[in-house]
C-alpha cells in the first residue's frame, strides 16, 4: 500500500504528480452542483464510493446554500428594507453555508485524502467551476 | 548516481552565473521587497477598481456620471424649487415620500454600478491544459491552431443546451453565462451591458438593477406627476407666466421627466416581464426558449410560475463575489492567464503561506528530474519537440550548455514579453518545466509561461547557495542503485510531461 502522509508532511516533501478536475454537472439547471462521476486517474488512490460520497456531500451543502425557501425570501426581504446595510453586520446564508464547506473539506483532506497522497481544493478558490483534486507523488514507488 | 553527479557541477555552474549576472534588487530575499498585491491589482479583465478593490465597474464610466448627475439635478431642483409650495399647499409628505424614494434610487444604482455582476474568474493554467486536452481527444485532433468551435451539450431539465467554450477565459461557460467583450469577463447569469450604470448587469446585481430602474420610474412619475400640480396650481394663483418666472426649473424638469419615464418605465416593464418568466436580456433577444424556435422549446430554467420566479430573482440567496477582489495574491497558487491587453501580473507577487514550501519542492522536484533524466532523454522526441517550440532560446556560454539542453535560458528569452526583466532567475526554470507543458499544448502557448512558474517560491535560487539546494534534492532524491534512479527520472519526466 501506498505509504501514508500527514498533510503538513506532504504539502512540505512530495511533489505534484498530476491534478484532475471534476467539473460541475449542469442537469439540475444553474444550481452548484459536481459531477460523481469517479475519476480514472483516481482509481489507484482512493475507494470510488469514498469518493462519490464526499462529492455528494459537497453537492447537498451547496444546494443548501442555494436554496430557496422561507429563511432565504426573510433574509433577502429584510435586507432589501435596511438597504443591504445589515451585511455589514450580518453574514449571509449563502456565506455561512460556504465555511461549512470550507471546514468539511479541512476535515476531509486532512482524515481521508491526504493520508493516501491527495488533497482537494475547495471550489471557491478556483471560482465554483471544478474541485481540483492533486495528486501528489507517491515516493514508495521509487524505493 | 553518476549522473546526478554530472548534473550537479553543472546547475552549480549555472546558478552561479545566474547570480553574477544580475545584481538587481530582485536578488535579496523576496520577503523584504514589494508588499503584498490585492487581486484587483492582477486582474485580467478590463475593469476599473476603486477604494482597494471594494468598488468595481466598467471601463467606460461616462454615461454613469451622466446618470448620476441627471437623477441629483433633477431631484435637487425638485427639492428645492416644488417642494416648498407643495408641502405647504398639499401636505409635508410629499418632500418625505420624494426624500425616500431619491435615497432608493441612489442607493440601488450605486448598489449595481459598484458590485461585482458575476465574474467567473479565468482558468488556472492547470484547469485550462486539463480542458484543452479533453477537448484534442474528443475532437480526435491535437492541431495546433483553433479546432472548430467548441460546445458542450448538456441536458437541463429536459432540454438540450449548447455550453459554449470561451477563447478567452478557458472555460467553458456555464449555462446563462456569456462574455462581455466591453468588459473581457465570462458574467453569470449575464443579462446586458448596461452603460447608464457603468457595469455588467449580471446574476449578483440584477435585483439591484431592477430595484433601481423600478424605483427611478416611481420617482420619475412622482416628480412629473408633482411638478405638474406645483405648476397648475400655481397658476391658478398668479398665472402661467409669473408662474414660469418663479420656478424655471421646473420647465427643465418636466422636460427631463417626460422623455425619461417613456423609456425608463418601459425599461421597467419589460424586465417585469423578463423576472416573471425567469429569462435573462440576452435569452429573450437571441429567442432562446420562444416557442417560435420549435415545438418543445420551453425555458427550462423557470420554476413554473411567475411569483417563484419573481421571488427567486429578487429575494433569493445572493450569491457571493468568485473573484475575491481584496485577497492577496499567493504566487504560489494557481492564477489565471494573464490579461489580454499585456499588463503584467507577476513581477512581483509574493507568498507567505505554507503553500510556498510546496511550490519550491514542486520546482526543485522537477529540476532535479530533468537534471537527472537529460542524458536519458537526449534522444527522446519531447525534447526535441521542446527545443523546436523555444525560439529565441540564448544557450549559456561555457560549460553548461551542453548537457542541460532544456536549461540554458540565463535571459528572459523574447517570446516571453509578459515576464517582468527583474525575474531574472526565474526564467531557467520556465523554460524547463514550460518546455515539457509546450509538448502537449498547442504551440504560442506562452500564456502557460506565466502563472505558475513566474512567481518564483522565496528562496528558491539563492546565490549564496546552490549547495544546500542539490543537498536537499539529493537528500530527497535517493534511491538505492542507479537503475532506480533511472527509473524514477523516467517515471518522473512521464509524469511532469503528463500534468
Amino acid at each position: 500500500m501506498a505509504e501514508t502522509h500527514s498533510l503538513q508532511d506532504m504539502r512540505q516533501q512530495a511533489a505534484i504528480a498530476a491534478k484532475v478536475f471534476i467539473q460541475r454537472d449542469y442537469t439540475n439547471g444553474t444550481v452548484c452542483q459536481f459531477q460523481t462521476k469517479f475519476p480514472s486517474e483516481l482509481e489507484t488512490r482512493i475507494d470510488k464510493q469514498q469518493f462519490e460520497e464526499t462529492v455528494r456531500t459537497l453537492n447537498n451543502l451547496y444546494a443548501e446554500a442555494e436554496k430557496l425557501g422561507g429563511s432565504s425570501y426573510l433574509e433577502g426581504c429584510l435586507a432589501c428594507l435596511t438597504a443591504y446595510t445589515i451585511f455589514l453586520c450580518m453574514e449571509t446564508h449563502y456565506e455561512k453555508v460556504l465555511k461549512k464547506i470550507a471546514k468539511f473539506i479541512q476535515e476531509q483532506n486532512d482524515k481521508i485524502y491526504a493520508p493516501r497522497g491527495l488533497l482537494l481544493t475547495d471550489p471557491i478558490e478556483r471560482g465554483l467551476r471544478v474541485v481540483e483534486v492533486t495528486i501528489f507523488e507517491d515516493r514508495s514507488l521509487g524505493r | 548516481m553518476l549522473h546526478l553527479r554530472v548534473a550537479e557541477p553543472m546547475r552549480e555552474c549555472e546558478y552561479s552565473q545566474i547570480s553574477t549576472r544580475s545584481s538587481t534588487p530582485m536578488e535579496t530575499p523576496y520577503k523584504k521587497r514589494t508588499p503584498k498585491r490585492r487581486k484587483w491589482q492582477a486582474f485580467p479583465g478590463r475593469n476599473k477598481f476603486y477604494c482597494n478593490g471594494r468598488i468595481m465597474m466598467a471601463r467606460q464610466t461616462g454615461v454613469f456620471y451622466l446618470t448620476l448627475v441627471l437623477i441629483l439635478i433633477t431631484s435637487g431642483l425638485f427639492f428645492a424649487f416644488d417642494c416648498p409650495f407643495l408641502s405647504m399647499q398639499i401636505t409635508p409628505a410629499i418632500p418625505v415620500i420624494g426624500g425616500v424614494l431619491f435615497v432608493f434610487v441612489l442607493g440601488t444604482l450605486f448598489r449595481t454600478s459598484f458590485s461585482d455582476p458575476g465574474v467567473l474568474p479565468r482558468a488556472t493554467p492547470d484547469e485550462a491544459a486539463d480542458l484543452e486536452r479533453q477537448i484534442d481527444v474528443a475532437n480526435g485532433s491535437s492541431s495546433g491552431y483553433r479546432s472548430p468551435p467548441r460546445t458542450r451539450e448538456v441536458v437541463i431539465n429536459g432540454q438540450t443546451v449548447k455550453l459554449k467554450y470561451c477563447f478567452t477565459c478557458k472555460i467553458f461557460r456555464p449555462p446563462r453565462a456569456s462574455h462581455c467583450s466591453l468588459c473581457d469577463n465570462c458574467v453569470e447569469r449575464f443579462d446586458h451591458h448596461c452603460p447608464w450604470v457603468g457595469n455588467c448587469v449580471g446574476k449578483r446585481n440584477y435585483r439591484f438593477f431592477y430595484m433601481f430602474i423600478l424605483s427611478l420610474s416611481f420617482l420619475t412619475i412622482f416628480i412629473f406627476a408633482f411638478v405638474i400640480t406645483h405648476v397648475i396650481l400655481r397658476s391658478h394663483r398668479y398665472g402661467f407666466l409669473n408662474t414660469l418666472k418663479d420656478s424655471p426649473a421646473s420647465v427643465l424638469e418636466v422636460v427631463v421627466c417626460f422623455f425619461s419615464v417613456w423609456s425608463i418605465v418601459g425599461l421597467s416593464g419589460f424586465h417585469t416581464y423578463l423576472i416573471s418568466s425567469n429569462q435573462t436580456t440576452n435569452e429573450d433577444i437571441k429567442g432562446s426558449w420562444s416557442s417560435k424556435r420549435g415545438k418543445g422549446n420551453y425555458n427550462p430554467y423557470s420554476y413554473g410560475n411567475i411569483f417563484t420566479n419573481c421571488c427567486a430573482a429578487l429575494c433569493g440567496p445572493l450569491p457571493p463575489s468568485l473573484i475575491d477582489r481584496r485577497g492577496f495574491v499567493q504566487s504560489d497558487t494557481p492564477q489565471p492567464l494573464p490579461p489580454t491587453n499585456g499588463i503584467t501580473m507577476y513581477g512581483s507577487t509574493q507568498s507567505q503561506s505554507h503553500m510556498c514550501d510546496q511550490a519550491q519542492c514542486i520546482q526543485s522536484t522537477k529540476l532535479v528530474l530533468q537534471a537527472a533524466a537529460t542524458p536519458l532523454l537526449q534522444s527522446e522526441p519531447v525534447i526535441l519537440t521542446d527545443e523546436a517550440f523555444l525560439p529565441g532560446r540564448t544557450s549559456l556560454g561555457g560549460p553548461c550548455s551542453g548537457a542541460l539542453p532544456l536549461g540554458g535560458h540565463p535571459t528572459p528569452p523574447t517570446s516571453t514579453p509578459k515576464l517582468s526583466c527583474d525575474n531574472d532567475m526565474l526564467p531557467f526554470r520556465n523554460e524547463q518545466s514550460n518546455g515539457l507543458r509546450h509538448h502537449h499544448t498547442d504551440g504560442g502557448h506562452h500564456h502557460f509561461l506565466t502563472p505558475e512558474e513566474a512567481p518564483s517560491p522565496p528562496g528558491m535560487l539563492p546565490c549564496g547557495s546552490p549547495l544546500g539546494h542539490s543537498h536537499t534534492i539529493q537528500g530527497f532524491y535517493n534511491p538505492a542503485s542507479q537503475d532506480s534512479l533511472h527509473e524514477d527520472s523516467v517515471r518522473g519526466l512521464v509524469k511532469l510531461s503528463s500534468v
